[in-house]
């Protein structure tokens, strides 16, 4: 769980050095500043004038400073197995952060058949001379250069942006292996910014691709290998202020650059939140969710982003979309948001949003069910949604989710804790008859003032004992949502030891619910087998949304791949196949991901030739020339 | 001439085939009683919740499928939805099995008794058996026997009991139940029962499809049918019945499972128990209906020798793996899948096709006995002389080596042939024929079919003491039928070749296009009679013409075939394997042109064409005894609506009547009979 968000006393003194880090990166980030500093005025003054602003920023300009440039998040943070063989989380960030992790190398080369001997490290240090020089368009340089605008065509900020963290996209990188890259990277400070740049790339055509948080995991930020023209990374993170808050109405307006987390501990500040938690938010951007129609894990209280957006300023090729008053519902024709939200940067650059926000939760509890199988879960998980009484979070792990889970338990400090662990243990597969083969668990989330959590625990756990599950306490359910942090920064040490991994969503009816969970993951070991995979694949999923109508599933895949001569390419064939098998068992093509360029051949299929159509006709009037040419979606 | 490919039918009649273990050996070292009580503990589906029969039954009757045809039968019907659920209940109970442990004692302890007596081996290949296993824990499966014999259910779970593999759910017709207390016992060793037709009754085909889907689906028991529905009369595979395919197909197209295996299981008797009684019945003497005391009766059959039987297990077929490219799983996305809806055109398609590739691959792996070899030129050289008004029989020297030619031909052919290498070529002839003493008699060093006194003690008893000539036709018919059902298990060796070679002798030139055209007629004609894939003509063509290449019975010299000096011998085996269909086809049109009345119904038309055919027979305008099958006889009818020559008038007072369009049927008989050339025209009509 990213330490903002973890309540308790243990994660205050994280949170102190959280913000002391992101304070140094703050520090260093201030030379870089100095020579646009006149310019960028304008925006500043607007910017302080609210004086809802404090606080460090995480995102600096350059984010190899904190960043790694060839895997997931903080430089500082990452497993390793030390001298003893056993695993460990480094830095200071995490929950995990500095502790040993005794469970997780067995269960390591177990599932994967992987060897803690058998190690393939990646180049430290990006080699600049494999970049491609960057293709400048002199006239729009020049021009830019007058605005002001800092920019920058060094090797290092333009391979920065010209990826996501889709596997093939992080393996090429550790691989020394650099493609199409932008150009050239932008670094507007506020909405005006913005559309003096758009205007410019209009004039000159050159290519621009927004980039938020480079969290996507649909190929949307790679650049088309075939696009001739300059490529402008468009990097909103240095828009990242909250303009003002309306108590009154309960709304925030804040500039789209802003992350995840950012946003929540600002806000927090003032006694709100927005709620928006989605798995990545340490680093995706406001406008990243915006365009990628994002959902958060507490979405069952603070709801997605299409229900939290009031307001949304986009910056097109055709000038500025935006609505004129922030009435809370409209019926002003198709609504405009609809075709901003999940536009995927196609159509312009989002630069403000005003969001719905909502005082801080007085309480918060985690909780988790254990159920003797999937089966179970999933009804249970159904009535839930049925009484519409479900948690900010339920999230419902399957067998080899649940035992992932139970391998990454830091070490026990005393015996007494091991001892009760064995005694629930016990208790449930013995007492209970749990066969530990095929049990699963859901993790909760309770938030809200004290008793009504309370009442609405036991509202839960009460349906949950109709469907024979059996509360299992606090920390399972904690250690549940650790997971999703961390788990990036296990695939990159599954890379140093020849394993791949990646995740996919969907999301479903609820009659097929089961159906797609089993074909799906029984499909990626029968293609893993075909495809010459000498090891059994590690396939599982989770349940992570309830809906009235259905859920939102979501898979893990990873496997060992000693043996192969062209694993990324496997790999793909793999993920293919899987989303084939999603789409032919009433799945859809993605519930929160996007599309990007990885999805994009299942468009026209998953929302017809007239559908197809509509989008496309959206794009040619707004962005005729494609300046806006990521190309995805269409 | 281009026809989609479905299937490369080539590589798998080339495949090897595993080795065979005979499991009577063991019962007859060891003790029967240990044998039927030890412990059997079966390897069963991973994904299996193990439940007992009565909650499979709830969980039937409690199915959103069953619950939403349950009330539209309501409405439609204006019964209580309680009534109708009672109804439910009761076809429910009517049909399920009740599988228990202790009559499959009894069945394994009484089975292995009866086996020994009435044969020498059951020979099982057991890699097939593993593979079976491996099926099982992995995916729901369906096993596909062929069905020959009132044998081959008892005779599966016996092996699947004796190899501790999970015994498995048979479907079963209607007809048994009758048998009072066979049929409760065969219930309780898994059969359940279906009726024979519900055509219009929604809630017994829903009852029946959830039935057998729940099954399925849970993996409580491999589910067990026969694709061809019926006993095969004739020992030639049946066109494939779709209905319970399309039930266990199902729950795959609709995502409700991974995959189906289907197992397609060959079993092939030396000597089929019913032989006789099989010929009897397609000649129109009624078939007995099935009753316990004439089960006992049958006990005369205990003291005969039936030689050995042969059954493969064949390559589980992957449903997943048939239907890939072939269906869009997603159409069932947008209506709620409990809701039942008739197969679209793809779905129906995909079946019947994966039907006929199943029932090739249980004929692939059919055993032929060196008797098959002999029955077929036996017969051959029967109808031969009698057209040459020569001497009855052939010299067994001269029989032995045309069965060694046949022999070394159905093998090139891909033949499942068992024939004993290590022993001399006479001694194989000599064994076979006194296996089938009914059927031959040898005399002066001479073979001929054991025609003259063929009345057997039916005859016998009859009081009159000289028979009528057509009792006496009758009576050669039951043994050249008998006979005929040995030749027709190798037909599926030889039907591609002999269309072949068939169409090379009628068509007007022996150039390749020609050839085509008449091989196309002739296969479109023949397409209820043998198993050939739909839609597959020009593979069916290649391949024949391929093995005739490959053997060095024809050339292809730009676009012309040239039969070679060896090759006529071969190709007139050939043509004369497909000549009594032939002519009993012409037959069969010339009754509908010349007698067939204004008002001739569907249950009219066996006996009339018999009628009819006996006349020609006794005239001696027809040879073919054999197309007195009745089997043929519908064949042909079912070709000619097929290809709407025949139309049969459906509803009203007429119902059931044929109307024939004598010009379309005179041609096709001109067709046939090389008397009209295979026009263009013609094959594209039909």
């Amino acid at each position: 769980m990213a330490s903002n968000s973890s309540g308790g006393g243990s994660s205050d003194r994280q949170r102190i050095a959280q913000q002391r880090l992101s304070r140094i990166a703050g520090h260093l980030q201030r030379p870089a500043d100095d020579n646009s500093a006149i310019l960028a005025a304008e925006c500043k003054a607007q910017g302080s004038k609210s004086g809802v602003s404090g606080g460090g920023k995480t995102v600096p300009r350059r984010r190899q400073e904190i960043m790694k440039w060839n895997g997931w998040g903080y430089n500082d943070s990452k497993f390793f197995f030390n001298k003893n063989g056993q695993a460990e989380f480094t830095g200071r960030r995490y929950r995990l952060s500095g502790l040993i992790i005794p469970g997780l190398k067995d269960w390591f080369e177990v599932t994967f058949g992987a060897s803690v001997l058998h190690k393939t490290l990646a180049p430290p240090i990006l080699n600049s001379s494999a970049v491609q020089p960057p293709t400048l368009n002199e006239a729009f340089v020049e021009e830019l250069k007058s605005t002001g605008i800092p920019s920058s065509h060094d090797a290092e900020d333009r391979v920065f942006r010209a990826h996501g963290h889709c596997l093939h996209e992080i393996f090429a990188l550790r691989e020394g292996k650099f493609g199409r890259i932008p150009d050239m990277v932008v670094w507007p400070n506020c909405h005006s910014d913005v559309v003096k740049i758009v205007e410019l790339a209009c004039k000159h055509n050159v290519c621009l691709i927004p980039y938020g948080g480079g969290t996507s995991v649909s190929s949307a930020l790679e650049c088309p290998p075939e696009e001739a023209r300059s490529i402008i990374s468009l990097d909103t993170s240095q828009m990242n202020r909250i303009l003002w808050i309306d108590e009154k109405n309960f709304t925030a307006h804040v500039e789209a650059g802003i992350v995840g987390q950012d946003l929540e501990r600002t806000l927090n500040e003032s006694g709100y939140c927005t709620g928006h938690e989605p798995d990545s938010m340490e680093f995706s951007s406001l406008g990243g969710w915006v365009a990628t129609r994002a959902s958060g894990m507490k979405k069952n209280i603070y709801g997605n982003i299409e229900d939290l957006v009031v307001h949304i300023k986009m910056v097109t090729p055709r000038g500025v979309i935006e609505k004129s008053c922030q009435g809370p519902r409209m019926s002003t024709g198709p609504d405009v948001h609809h075709f901003i939200m999940g536009s995927e940067g196609t159509l312009g650059v989002v630069t403000e949003v005003t969001m719905k926000i909502r005082p801080m939760p007085e309480y918060q509890k985690y909780g988790s069910v254990v159920f003797p199988n999937f089966e179970q879960g999933v009804a249970c998980l159904r009535e839930v949604a049925k009484q519409r009484c479900a948690p900010a979070s339920i999230r419902l792990m399957d067998n080899e989710q649940f035992r992932f889970g139970h391998a990454l338990k830091p070490q026990v400090s005393s015996i007494f804790t091991s001892f009760l662990d064995g005694l629930k243990t016990f208790y449930i597969t013995k007492f209970k008859g749990f066969d530990p083969n095929h049990l699963c668990v859901a993790t909760l989330l309770f938030e809200g003032d004290r008793e009504k959590v309370l009442q609405h625990e036991k509202q839960v756990y009460d349906i949950a004992a109709k469907f024979g599950g059996l509360a299992a306490g606090e920390d399972n359910g904690q250690r549940g949502y650790m997971l999703t942090f961390v788990i990036a920064y296990l695939r990159d040490m599954g890379m140093d030891y020849y394993v791949i991994g990646e995740s996919f969503e969907t999301s479903v009816p609820w009659d097929r619910v089961l159906d797609v969970c089993r074909n799906v993951k029984a499909r990626i070991i029968r293609e893993c087998k075909e495809k010459g995979v000498q090891f059994p694949p590690l396939s599982t999923c989770r349940v992570t949304q309830t809906y009235d109508a259905g859920a939102c599933v979501y898979f893990y895949f990873a496997f060992n791949y000693r043996g192969l001569s062209d694993p990324v390419h496997v790999y793909e064939q793999v993920e293919h196949t899987a989303r084939e098998e999603i789409l032919a068992n009433g799945g859809s093509l993605s519930h929160h991901h996007g599309v990007g360029k990885l999805r994009k051949e299942w468009m026209r299929e998953s929302v017809s030739n007239v559908g197809l159509g509509m989008i496309k006709s959206v794009k040619d009037y707004v962005d005729p020339n494609n300046i806006f040419g990521n190309r995805n979606l269409l | 001439m281009a026809s989609e490919a479905v299937y490369t039918h080539r590589d798998p009649m080339l495949k090897k085939r595993d080795d065979f273990e005979d499991i009577l050996e063991e019962r007859r070292n060891s003790s029967d009683l240990r044998y039927a009580l030890r412990c059997y503990t079966p390897v069963l589906y991973k994904g299996l919740t193990p439940s007992k029969a009565s909650e499979l039954k709830s969980m039937v009757l409690q199915s959103d499928q069953l619950h939403y045809v349950i009330n539209q039968v309501s409405i439609e019907t204006g019964m209580a939805a309680d009534e109708v659920q009672a109804e439910a209940a009761a076809i429910l109970e009517e049909m399920a099995h009740r599988l228990q442990i202790s009559t499959v004692r009894f069945f394994a302890f009484t089975l292995s008794k009866v086996f020994k007596t009435l044969f020498r081996s059951i020979c099982v290949n057991e890699e097939g058996i593993q593979r079976l296993q491996q099926a099982i824990h992995e995916h729901p499966v369906v096993l596909l026997p062929s069905h020959r014999s009132y044998m081959d259910f008892l005779l599966m779970s016996y092996i699947l009991y004796t190899y501790d593999l999970a015994l498995p759910v048979i479907a079963a017709g209607m007809d048994f139940m009758s048998m009072k207390f066979v049929g409760e016992m065969l219930r309780m060793s898994g059969a359940f029962f279906i009726r024979r037709s519900f055509g219009g009754d929604k809630l017994y085909w829903a009852v029946f499809s959830e039935y057998v889907k729940t099954i399925l689906k849970n993996g409580f028991a491999p589910v067990e049918f026969f694709l061809e529905g019926t006993r095969s009369r004739t020992c030639k595979s049946l066109t494939p019945k779709l209905g319970l395919l399309n039930i266990v197909m199902d729950p795959y197209l609709k995502g409700e499972v991974f995959d189906v295996s289907v197992v397609p299981v060959s079993i092939s008797y030396e000597r089929i128990l019913e032989e006789a009684l099989y010929a009897r019945e397609m000649l129109g003497v009624p078939k007995p209906k099935e009753s316990t005391s004439g089960l006992f009766k049958a006990r005369k059959v205990l003291s005969e020798d039936y030689g050995s039987i042969h059954v493969y297990f064949g390559q589980p077929v992957s449903v997943r793996s048939l239907a890939q490219n072939r269906v869009n799983r997603s159409q069932f996305n947008l209506t709620p899948r409990h809701i039942p809806r008739k197969p679209g055109e793809d779905i129906h398609s995909f079946v019947n096709d994966s039907a006929y590739r199943l029932v090739r691959a249980q004929e692939e792996n059919m055993v032929l006995k060196p008797w098959v070899l002999l029955a077929t030129l036996l017969l051959q050289n029967h109808h031969q002389s009698q057209a040459a008004g020569q001497k009855q029989g052939m010299a067994v020297d001269e029989l032995t080596e045309q069965a060694v030619w046949l022999r070394d031909v159905s093998r090139q052919y891909g033949a499942f042939l068992h024939w004993p290498d290590h022993t001399s070529p006479s001694e194989v002839v000599s064994s076979s024929l006194s296996l089938h003493r009914g059927l031959v008699r040898i005399s002066e060093g001479r073979v001929r079919l054991a025609l003259e006194q063929a009345g057997g003690p039916a005859g016998g008893r009859d009081p009159r003491s000289a028979a009528s000539p057509e009792e006496e036709l009758l009576n050669q018919a039951v043994i050249i039928l008998s006979c005929a059902s040995y030749r027709n298990q190798a037909l599926h060796v030889f039907i591609r070749p002999a269309l072949l070679a068939s169409a090379i002798h009628s068509a007007s030139s022996n150039n390749k296009q020609e050839v085509y055209n008449s091989f196309s007629f002739l296969r479109n004609m023949f397409s209820n009679e043998f198993i050939l894939c739909p839609g597959a003509t020009v593979q069916d063509f290649e391949e024949a013409c391929y093995l005739l290449v490959k053997t060095g019975a024809l050339q292809i010299n730009q676009q012309e075939f040239v039969v070679t000096e060896r090759g006529h011998r071969t190709l007139a085996f050939l043509t004369s394997v497909l000549d009594p269909f032939l002519q009993g086809y012409q037959v069969v049109c010339r009754f509908l042109c010349e007698e067939a009345t204004e008002g001739l119904t569907e249950k009219q038309f066996v006996p009339a064409v018999r009628k009819f055919i006996i006349k020609h027979l006794l005239t001696g305008r027809l040879r073919y005894a054999e197309v007195l099958s009745s089997d043929l006889q519908k064949n042909t009818l079912a070709a000619l609506l097929r290809l709407g020559a025949v139309r049969k008038l459906k509803g009203g007072e007429e119902q059931g009547t044929l109307k024939v369009n004598k010009v379309m049927v005179n041609s096709l008989e001109d067709t046939l009979g090389g008397k009209l050339p295979t026009q263009k025209a013609v094959v594209a009509r039909l």
